[in-house]
């Protein structure tokens, strides 16, 4: 190849590289390109079906804009705020001051939350369990590892089998600051991927208990939880969440780098308004109580 | 298998230029010819630069931990393998008090690859005993290629099919405690191992001379004798090394363990229990790391140990081979 | 027959002096326990492949091949990630091929065996084969995406986030390192088949080392890099890991079109599906489906490649 064609190649090439190559997000609005814009939305892996069916029907009456949602667990959504690779963080847990303090460092902009949901975080067990109820205290010696069989519970004389979250999931965080007290998970429980993954193992394990939101629960069986040994059981539902009555009921949040942009301030508005709570229900959680 | 290795070049420009009668045709200097040669030799230093760039890179956000006073605030070198008090061995590193210990996660992968290697070793390298010297030509010209497809098969549909399937029938046959366990990582490793030994086993196998067999027949010695005291022994260097790239394939295997091992970081022997290996850490607590953060420095530090893991693992199997080779060739040249 | 021997020079098969010599019961039962390992690995693909296909046949449709998923992957298809997976693998071979047939030009037509350079090469070439996938994955994103990314960045786009996350891009360079050695080894092997008399017949015409490469030697040993690129494509196709932080994405609306796009995957779907899907028993079906297209499309991918290669050596025994 002669010296000139070779240099047209290689411009050519680079000037194909630059046309392909998709305008990044800048702090005012999310990422413009040909006229549409894209808001990227990562997190929790609880919210990840509810953030789908959010972005499929808004981009419905929008298609101007462009919404990709991806799961990983509601820490992984935080590290992608913090480290910009996404406009939007789902999370199922509150983002702790270490965390707001690294988006602040990183980014110069504070955390901006915003409550979309609710979910009341159930703790299931197989179907055949002749168990129905726990209390919080005994739920969290299970998952220390001191409560070891299913005998002192009320069910057969079998070991327990623990099934939980990875620890970037929001769900761990959230279970473990509520229930566990901050304390660590026992270390023989078995860390899965997603909700799903630990409501099908359930399903396949009669010796398994596991915990995961509302959403999941098909084919396992979710016990009632006392507060303290005396209150009685609470089955969670759409009033005993809304009511605060089921002791492990808890917000879903977004989470934002500072005030979000127009166009993604129009998508949590819509999220929060009656379009976007309507579709909550569909998905199985709880829409925000019409209180707060 | 390579054949003549010399230059073919060379060889023919000194012929060229012997007969040639115009030394102005070897002189002519394509300007583009030498731009293009030059492109083929700098190309060819990707692969060096390649290893070069991932040992800095993943060493570089490795060292850190060595180096930065606030990495080491929350963790230190030692504090990987020292056991935290009463509590021991502990993986908990999102956590009010963290624990990096990453003892548990190599005992992970050792115990995964140990059973791997236990069941795809004795099995590859009978198969390929099989086909090289049992089977029929048109059962060869069959069975070698199905078991060459299994390196094809991607890992994260065994791992899908140890997750989904062999888990139930191995807690159904074995009783096991936990339904994603070590034995089924390791038996889900085993079908990703296979290949490997089996093919240069059997390349192994097909290069001991026939006169090898002949001789040992001739001799008198029966069929099996002479595959187990003679063909296989000879064999050896060749089966050796197939065992060592088997090894180093089931350590750094991630989709297969990360699916089917049931992810708990426990320290014990238990085969029928839960365990997590080093790479199944990195893949599931990459995503959700803050760059810079001491996880992060962690999690690549692990990585870097993983990486000089298996080097050390191919030059300790190159070596063995070596000596096999050497030892082989000693008695065989002995008077 | 030691009078054939003797005049033809050949050695019999050992098989045939079998026939012969004695037989033991030694020799069958190695024999039976040798075939039973032969058949326990072979029934290791069979029952895969027989439950991914069983369990997949049911849900596959063209429907299910062109549609996009829907309803948080319970229906709907899986075209966002066949097309993902297809520019995945299409930029890396762009860029694997190239330099992988550099590499091997230099070995096996430049440089002498014994020098320090090719011995490196190759040294580097073996370790790059056996480097953990999920340290590829590590790589990408230390390298590639914070640094080269960021760096891209900062130089060109101001610092506004453009090549500095997990992209398409990124992904494909990551994977092509990561089929370097596959390539390189193919291509090494087909050269060094081509033989020296074509290369001497080139030279004698007066044709420079370059162009002999390039017009003689390259062309002869075109299947031989076919078949590496084949191999490549699916090793590459197949790569879950090393993907995973570099640009794979569970859910989006959009086709990758430009280079920083994220893109779906068949692999990483395959993966978010089996451990994270929303309703796991309306998605396994489709899960299995999934399984049954990219097993599918690698066995493809891979019997091209056997039978490219098993025609290659045929005609190499013609030729020498």
């Amino acid at each position: 190849m002669s010296p000139t064609k070779l240099a047209l190649t290689l411009t050519a090439f680079a000037a194909l590289a630059t046309g392909c190559t998709r305008p990044g997000a800048t702090t005012t609005d999310a990422g413009v390109s040909n006229g549409k814009t894209t808001i990227s939305v990562k997190g929790s892996d609880t919210m990840v079906i509810l953030g789908q069916r959010w972005a499929e029907d808004y981009m419905k009456s929008n298609p101007a804009l462009t919404i990709q949602v991806s799961g990983g667990g509601s820490g992984t959504g935080i590290a992608a705020l913090i480290n910009g690779s996404a406009d939007i963080c789902e999370s199922s847990r509150r983002m702790s001051d270490k965390e707001r303090g690294s988006l602040e460092a990183k980014r110069g902009q504070p955390a901006i939350e915003t409550k979309v949901a609710k979910d009341a975080l159930a703790v299931y067990v197989n179907a055949k369990s002749p168990v129905r109820e726990i209390s919080v205290a005994a739920l969290s010696r299970v998952y220390r590892g001191e409560l070891t069989s299913w005998r002192e519970l009320g069910g057969p004389d079998h070991a327990i089998v623990l099934y939980g979250r990875e620890n970037n999931s929001g769900t761990y965080g959230f279970f473990k600051e509520h229930v566990l007290d901050g304390k660590d998970f026992a270390a023989a429980t078995q860390t899965l991927a997603g909700t799903s993954a630990v409501a099908s193992a359930v399903k396949g394990d009669a010796f398994g208990i596991g915990y995961g939101g509302i959403a999941y629960v098909e084919g396992v069986r979710a016990l009632g939880i006392k507060r303290d040994e005396s209150s009685p059981a609470v089955l969670p539902s759409l009033e005993t969440a809304a009511n605060d009555a089921y002791p492990l009921s808890r917000f879903l949040y977004f989470y934002t780098a500072g005030e979000p942009s127009p166009s993604m301030k129009r998508f949590i508005a819509w999220v929060t308004g009656p379009e976007g709570q309507s579709t909550i229900a569909d998905v199985g959680y709880y829409p925000l109580p019409k209180k707060s | 298998m390579a054949a003549s290795v010399h230059s073919s070049g060379d060889h023919a420009r000194r012929d060229v230029s012997a007969t040639s009668t115009r030394p102005s045709l070897l002189r002519r200097v394509r300007w583009s010819e030498l731009l293009a040669e030059g492109a083929i030799f700098g190309v060819a230093l990707v692969s060096i630069l390649s290893v070069l760039l991932i040992l800095v890179f993943v060493g570089k956000e490795a060292l850190p931990l060595l180096t930065s006073a606030e990495v080491r605030r929350e963790v230190t070198p030692a504090a990987l393998f020292v056991p935290h008090g009463d509590a021991g061995f502990l993986w908990q590193p999102v956590s009010a008090d963290p624990k990096y210990n990453i003892l548990p996660l190599f005992a992970g992968t050792l115990k995964v690859t140990l059973v791997s290697l236990v069941v795809a070793f004795p099995l590859s390298v009978l198969a390929a005993l099989y086909v090289s010297d049992f089977a029929a030509r048109r059962a060869r010209e069959i069975i070698k290629p199905l078991i060459e497809l299994m390196a094809g098969v991607p890992s994260v549909v065994v791992g899908f099919f140890a997750l989904m399937v062999l888990s139930t029938w191995v807690q159904a046959v074995f009783g096991t405690e936990h339904r994603l366990n070590a034995l089924v990582a390791g038996l889900g490793l085993s079908f990703a191992v296979c290949p490997i030994v089996f093919s240069i086993s059997e390349e192994a196998l097909r290069a001991v001379p026939a006169s090898y067999r002949a001789a040992a027949l001739a001799l008198g010695a029966t069929r099996s004798e002479t595959l187990l005291h003679v063909v296989l022994p000879a064999a050896m260097p060749g089966i050796a090394a197939a065992g060592v790239l088997g090894f180093g394939r089931a350590i750094g295997e991630t989709m297969i363990v990360l699916l089917a091992s049931g992810n708990a970081a426990l320290l014990d022997a238990h085969l029928g229990r839960s365990t997590r290996t080093v790479t199944a850490t990195i893949a599931q607590e990459l995503g959700e790391v803050v760059v810079g953060s001491p996880h992060y420095h962690v999690l690549f530090a692990l990585g870097a140990l993983l990486f000089l893991s298996t080097l050390a693992v191919n030059l300790a199997g190159e070596r063995i081979v070596r000596h096999m080779r050497g030892t082989r060739r000693a008695s065989a040249e002995a008077p | 027959m030691i009078a054939r021997v003797a005049r033809t020079g050949a050695l019999p098969h050992p098989r045939s002096l079998e026939a012969r010599g004695r037989t033991h019961l030694s020799d069958g039962m190695l024999r039976a326990v040798a075939a039973l390992a032969t058949a326990a690995v072979v029934s290791m693909l069979v029952v895969v492949l027989f439950e991914v296909v069983r369990g997949g046949l049911g849900a596959m449709s063209w429907a299910f091949l062109t549609e996009y998923p829907r309803r948080g992957m319970t229906e709907g298809g899986i075209f966002p990630a066949i097309v993902g997976t297809a520019a995945l693998t299409l930029l890396m071979t762009v860029a694997a091929v190239p330099a992988g047939v550099a590499t091997a030009v230099y070995l096996t037509e430049y440089a002498s065996p014994r020098s320090v350079t090719a011995r490196l090469v190759h040294v580097c070439i073996a370790n790059l084969a056996g480097i953990p996938s999920i340290v590829f994955g590590l790589f990408g994103l230390g390298f590639f995406v914070s640094t080269v990314g960021r760096g891209i960045d900062r130089v060109a786009y101001g610092g506004t986030i453009t090549y500095g996350q997990p992209c398409l891009v990124w992904a494909s360079l990551t994977l092509a390192i990561l089929t370097l050695p596959v390539v390189v080894v193919s291509t090494e092997e087909a050269l060094r088949a081509v033989p020296r008399e074509l290369r001497n017949a080139s030279f004698a015409l007066g044709a420079t080392r370059f162009q002999t490469i390039v017009r003689v030697a390259i062309p002869e040993a075109a299947s031989g890099i076919l078949t590496g690129g084949i191999l490549a494509v699916s090793r590459g196709a197949g790569e879950v890991a090393p993907i995973m932080f570099t640009g794979a994405a569970y859910y989006l609306r959009e086709l990758p079109t430009h280079l920083n796009d994220p893109f779906m995957n068949l692999g990483y779907h395959v993966y978010v599906l089996a451990t994270q899907s929303p309703d796991v028993d309306r998605t396994k079906p489709l899960l299995y489906a999934t399984v049954l297209v990219l097993l599918g499309l690698t066995f493809i991918l891979n019997l091209l490649a056997i039978s490219l290669r098993a025609r290659a050596r045929r005609r190499l025994e013609d030729h020498g």
